[in-house]
């Protein structure tokens, strides 16, 4: 077998190894564990990194070349009424797929010297690829079924994780609040399902977005479906699991964890503009000359709900002193921020500045994911150095941790939009675009912008900066795998700073263009046009 | 009417539940809501697949009429699996929270400064 067919064997199966590689992985770790724990910790970095490579040929594949790729469980005939599922991957998929491959072989090398001194290390590895495998799930999957089933085996496994520090009477309520409103959320979803099974008598998203017909019952299942994956993503009335569950879970998990929001925040893309697609411009009323159209008022709704995210987000940051609770309420207000611009591309879908404001949305997703999966790196670093979680009590870190302290700058002035970093490039945009729909949302989103940089000031100056601390005396730089790990992302987030445009032509426009045109999406499954 | 008593009941179930997962104040109680809900979303599936006079959907030993739909069915039980494996976990940490705080009582719990 040469070289050519079996990367080509392996480019065709890549959606279903993507899942199957960490989940055979998850279930070898523990037998592996009996033998010895360093073979254990090759073996979880090799998994990530041979899922990470496969990711790699995929998205290339579909990003750069343009293809989607199906991958059938089930009956290969695509014409006669089987029951099967379906893995499809578009531009979108693909790109979200990077963000998870990216942070999940981060925080598998980040974990080699984080967990080190805990017990239980081959349960926390095998959760931590069944998260990677259910978030993957997550985002591959072409079927809604299968994508609540993924969301369980995701929510399930990190709820887990979020409470690993049973020895912590925050960590379990964190887990416990967590599975409370991921279950519900995730219920809602089912409810929502079976109400378009009921109508439509499909699962598969291609096949329900070409006969949806927007009548009273899908209203009720689009209102089920984004209430419940909103409720996932973190967006502000939904929103007080994100700050407890990022801020009690090992920073190892907290990374992951945001891959899992993100993919979240993914399907409520998938749903608004591929399942619905067809019936946004739809006109829904007529009042006097102005006709209300189904985009305009979903686009308004989200503009509101990304405006209070951010600001709940920002102000609730300002008067916060646990460091990780402080970094989860800026990663709130980031969400808001992805909210915003896919807001406004929705409601402005279709022109110029739509199109840009979708993409810095898109761009935004990969930005925040790197940004503030750095700083709950560095946080996580801290916690691990001086065993210290509250910003009164540290004081004149950089003298003893001088990369950390780089690091902690990097992601400082990525997250607050400064160049030139990477949050810089899809902030600039986002701004842009949503000047001319309306320059108040501009002024609102650079001021926050504005304040989240006061926030990470502070921290900064009263963490790093400041007099010597006797206790601190013997603090000790962390280990090299945290440091490769940290070093990692901010590469990333340099790199993308340098060039945005190359990262934007080549990796978001598809992306974007996959979720404002759903043609496509649909034509490689139900066939025709 | 009396083809919709299993959607009512659906609806009951689940307004119940979400009544329960917010207004009490008892882990345990929120749990029972959980399960309510999620016996209202399979009651909804079940009946989605159902009709009137159909048997069991066994191909291979089928008396022959209406069979109702396998699918919805499918659903459910996949659906009652993750239940059961939500349940357990709900509960396993209901029982490290009683051992840290002596108290299942929502007001009462994580309220300790910060360490």
């Amino acid at each position: 077998m040469n070289i050519e067919h079996l990367s080509q064997t392996l480019l065709t199966h890549s959606p279903a190894l993507i899942v199957a590689v960490p989940l055979l992985g998850a279930f070898l770790t523990p037998l592996i564990s009996r033998i010895n724990d360093k073979l254990r910790n090759v073996f979880v970095i090799l998994t990530a990194g041979l899922t990470g490579f496969l990711v790699l040929l995929l998205s290339y594949d579909v990003l750069i070349n343009g293809n989607i790729h199906t991958y059938i469980f089930g009956s290969q005939d695509i014409g006669s009424p089987v029951v099967r599922i379906l893995f499809e991957v578009d531009g979108m998929n693909a790109f979200m797929i990077i963000i998870g491959a990216i942070l999940v072989f981060v925080a598998v090398v980040y974990s080699w010297a984080f967990m080190k001194e805990n017990t239980g290390l081959d349960k926390y590895y095998t959760l931590i690829l069944l998260m990677a495998a259910g978030m993957f799930g997550m985002m591959l999957t072409g079927d809604m079924f299968n994508f609540f089933v993924f969301l369980e085996i995701t929510s399930i496994s990190s709820c887990a994780l979020i409470a690993f520090w049973t020895n912590k009477g925050k960590a379990v309520e964190a887990g416990f609040k967590y599975i409370v409103i991921s279950t519900i959320g995730a219920l809602f979803i089912l409810l929502a399902i079976a109400i378009l099974y009921g109508q439509y008598n499909a699962l598969n998203m291609a096949v329900l977005a070409d006969s949806i017909q927007y009548t009273f019952l899908d209203k009720i299942a689009f209102v089920l479906l984004i209430a419940g994956l909103a409720m996932k993503a973190g967006i502000v009335p939904m929103h007080m699991w994100l700050p407890d569950a990022y801020g009690r879970a090992p920073s190892s998990v907290t990374i992951v964890l945001i891959g899992t929001t993100q993919a979240s925040l993914y399907a409520l893309f998938r749903v608004c503009f591929t399942i619905y697609g067809n019936s946004l411009t739809a006109p829904l009323k007529q009042i006097g000359s102005v006709t209300i159209t189904l985009n305009g008022l979903l686009g308004t709704f989200i503009v509101m709900l990304a405006i209070i995210t951010i600001i709940v987000g920002v102000f609730m940051a300002l008067k916060q002193t646990n460091f990780k609770r402080i970094i989860a309420f800026a990663a709130i207000a980031e969400i808001g921020y992805i909210f915003l611009a896919v807001g406004a591309g929705l409601w402005a879908l279709g022109s110029d500045h739509g199109m840009m404001a979708l993409k810095g949305g898109v761009f935004h997703i990969i930005n925040d994911a790197l940004d503030v999966g750095l700083l709950f790196l560095v946080a996580g670093a801290i916690y691990y150095a001086t065993k210290e979680t509250s910003l009164n009590r540290m004081g004149g870190l950089a003298r003893n941790m001088k990369y950390t302290t780089i690091f902690f700058l990097i992601g400082l002035l990525a997250v607050s939009g400064m160049p030139p970093m990477n949050g810089f490039a899809s902030k600039l945009l986002i701004y842009e675009s949503i000047y001319l729909i309306n320059p108040i949302l501009a002024i609102v989103a650079i001021l926050c912008s504005i304040l989240l940089l006061a926030v990470f000031v502070k921290v900064f100056y009263s963490a790093f900066l400041g007099p010597k601390i006797p206790r601190f005396n013997d603090v000790k730089e962390v280990p090299k795998s945290m440091l490769i790990a940290m070093g990692l992302i901010a590469c990333v987030i340099i790199f993308f700073g340098l060039f945005p445009d190359l990262i934007v032509n080549n990796i978001v426009e598809p992306a974007a263009n996959a979720l404002a045109n759903n043609s496509n999406y649909i034509s490689q499954i139900v066939g025709g046009s | 009417m009396i083809y919709n008593i299993p959607f009512i009941a659906v609806a009951a179930l689940i307004m119940i539940g979400l009544y329960a997962v917010i207004f009490k104040r008892n882990l345990i109680k929120m749990v029972i809501g959980i399960t309510l809900i999620e016996s209202g979303v399979n009651l909804f599936l079940i009946t989605l697949g159902y009709r009137e006079g159909s048997t069991a959907p066994i191909y291979t030993n089928s008396p022959g009429g209406v069979m109702s739909l396998p699918v919805p069915q499918a659903l459910t039980l996949t659906s009652i699996v993750i239940g059961v494996a939500v349940l357990a976990l709900m509960l396993s940490l209901i029982i490290h929270i009683y051992r840290h705080y002596g108290t299942l009582d929502v007001r009462k719990i994580g309220r300790e400064d910060e360490e």
